[in-house]
């Protein structure tokens, strides 16, 4: 087999499969950083290996095995707790079982996402390390886009994996009256790794911010994660019409187009139909969040490609609601704008 | 996994640490730890205006009195928990009858 077909083969599961290998590795050994390096080491040696002997039947599977056994070495080398020998000995059971049937390994990804997000980590290194851990982002594009030195950035990820490590930080998908707050904080750091781009945008006037794919690619695992959780759907919905008007943002001089003097004709149709989509799944479960608000309000100014006028009564009364779930200053100053536009100029202004 | 949990209060929550209330508070606490099989050792602490610091300054150890609370919550118990994982003991912590908050610390041993 040639070699760029086995590259091409190893860039395929890497880019499929990163992030539920890592998962299911760290969910096992409570080690992200340890999972990171047996990872990457069952990578190096299929680079070796592959070209040769053929690019394996399961390659999942033949990683998990490689990696599996780093492991267990970097284990027995450091001599570690009992504890920790139980665990290597319960992957050693799994990863066996995986290799012997047809069956997909199980994907941990949801409590990988939760552990990241988890309120005992610094809050700054949440983002970055979903990106990182999740989907494999290099830690050195992480950096550029939140501004900070390489250095710096692979200082707080090593801290963060440390915590996990020392303080176990347990792999698990919180229960109720927990979860709903839980999954606020993972909602959240999947927004930051949109929002950050936003600020890179204005440094360096690009027309794509740096990370806007990558926290859509989050936003979509989680609703694949989380298929009953109407608050994910609003966050990709959300996400989604903002990433739909990309091209409209900017005029071709390089000014700021306001959204309602935004260009139709250049907003992705195909995103907004994705998005209405999500905010319609959401809309089923008849729980109301912020995301769902604040993807809704995108929703009326979207509509606006078929319509030709926003309804500003309809984004006030939005606006309402987030300002009652989430009384922000942004959304503060929305709602003052929607009344405002919607022609009761007064309220808008002195009502709290 | 063990842990300790430090456990801070206002001066206010401190000073009534000996009243009925408390007290069975306290105790019913520590039997839920006790049940639960969860309890390794743990004490409260005296008022930190009877504390006395001791400090190796070149290699000499100089003794004064204090020190004198100067934040609004300060030091006043400890445990150590064998748990499973941060959000067991974090659950434990949030359970406290009287902490103001309650830190953890993961102990090596």
């Amino acid at each position: 087999m040639s070699e760029s077909v086995t590259h091409a083969a190893i860039e395929t599961v890497a880019q499929d499969s990163y992030g539920r290998l890592i998962a299911y590795l760290a969910a096992r050994s409570g080690d992200v950083a340890g999972a990171e390096d047996a990872l990457g080491d069952a990578f190096i040696a299929a680079l070796r290996r592959w070209p040769a002997e053929g690019v394996p039947e399961k390659p999942e599977a033949w990683l998990l095995h490689v990696a599996r056994n780093r492991m267990i070495d970097a284990a027995r080398r450091k001599q570690v707790q009992q504890k920790s020998e139980t665990f290597l000995q319960q992957i050693t059971e799994e990863a066996a079982s995986v290799a012997a049937t047809q069956e997909y390994f199980p994907d941990e990804r949801l409590k990988l996402l939760f552990v990241c997000a988890h309120p005992a980590i610094d809050p700054s290194a949440q983002t970055p390390l979903m990106l990182q851990t999740v989907l494999g982002v290099d830690a050195a594009r992480i950096a550029s886009a939140f501004l900070v030195s390489p250095a710096a950035m692979s200082q707080q990820l090593v801290r963060a994996k440390n915590k996990i490590r020392d303080a176990a930080i347990p792999f698990r998908v919180p229960e109720p009256p927990e979860l709903e707050e839980r999954v606020s904080f993972v909602l959240d750091a999947i927004y930051a790794a949109y929002t950050t781009g936003w600020e890179s945008l204005m440094e360096t006037a690009s027309t794509h911010h740096a990370l806007a794919s990558e926290a859509i690619a989050l936003g979509r695992t989680l609703t694949q994660l989380m298929p009953h959780e109407p608050e994910a759907h609003g966050l990709l919905a959300l996400m989604l019409h903002c990433e739909a008007r990309r091209e409209a943002r900017y005029a071709s001089d390089g000014d700021f187009v306001p959204l309602d003097r935004q260009d139709t004709a250049l907003w992705s149709q195909s995103m907004i139909d994705e998005a209405e989509t999500h905010l319609h799944s959401a809309a089923g479960f008849k729980r109301m969040g912020r995301y769902q608000l604040e993807a809704a309000i995108q929703s009326v100014h979207a509509s606006r490609a078929k319509t030709t006028h926003i309804d500003w009564k309809e984004i006030a009364l939005l606006y309402e609601g987030l300002v009652r779930i989430a009384p922000r200053i942004g959304s503060l100053v929305g709602r003052a704008v929607a009344i405002a536009q919607a022609g009761e100029p007064l309220t808008g202004i002195f009502c709290p | 996994m063990k842990y300790a949990l430090l456990v801070h209060q206002s001066q206010e929550h401190f000073d009534r640490r000996n009243d009925k209330a408390a007290v069975s508070a306290g105790r019913a606490y520590a039997e839920a730890l006790q049940a639960a099989g969860v309890f390794v050792a743990g004490a409260g602490l005296d008022s930190p205006r009877n504390a006395t610091t001791v400090s190796i300054r070149d290699g000499k150890r100089q003794v004064h009195d204090g020190p004198y609370a100067e934040t609004k919550e300060f030091l006043a118990g400890f445990g150590i928990i064998d748990v499973p994982n941060l959000d067991a003991a974090l659950e434990w912590a949030a359970r406290h009858p009287a902490a103001g908050f309650a830190s953890l610390r993961y102990v090596h041993c």
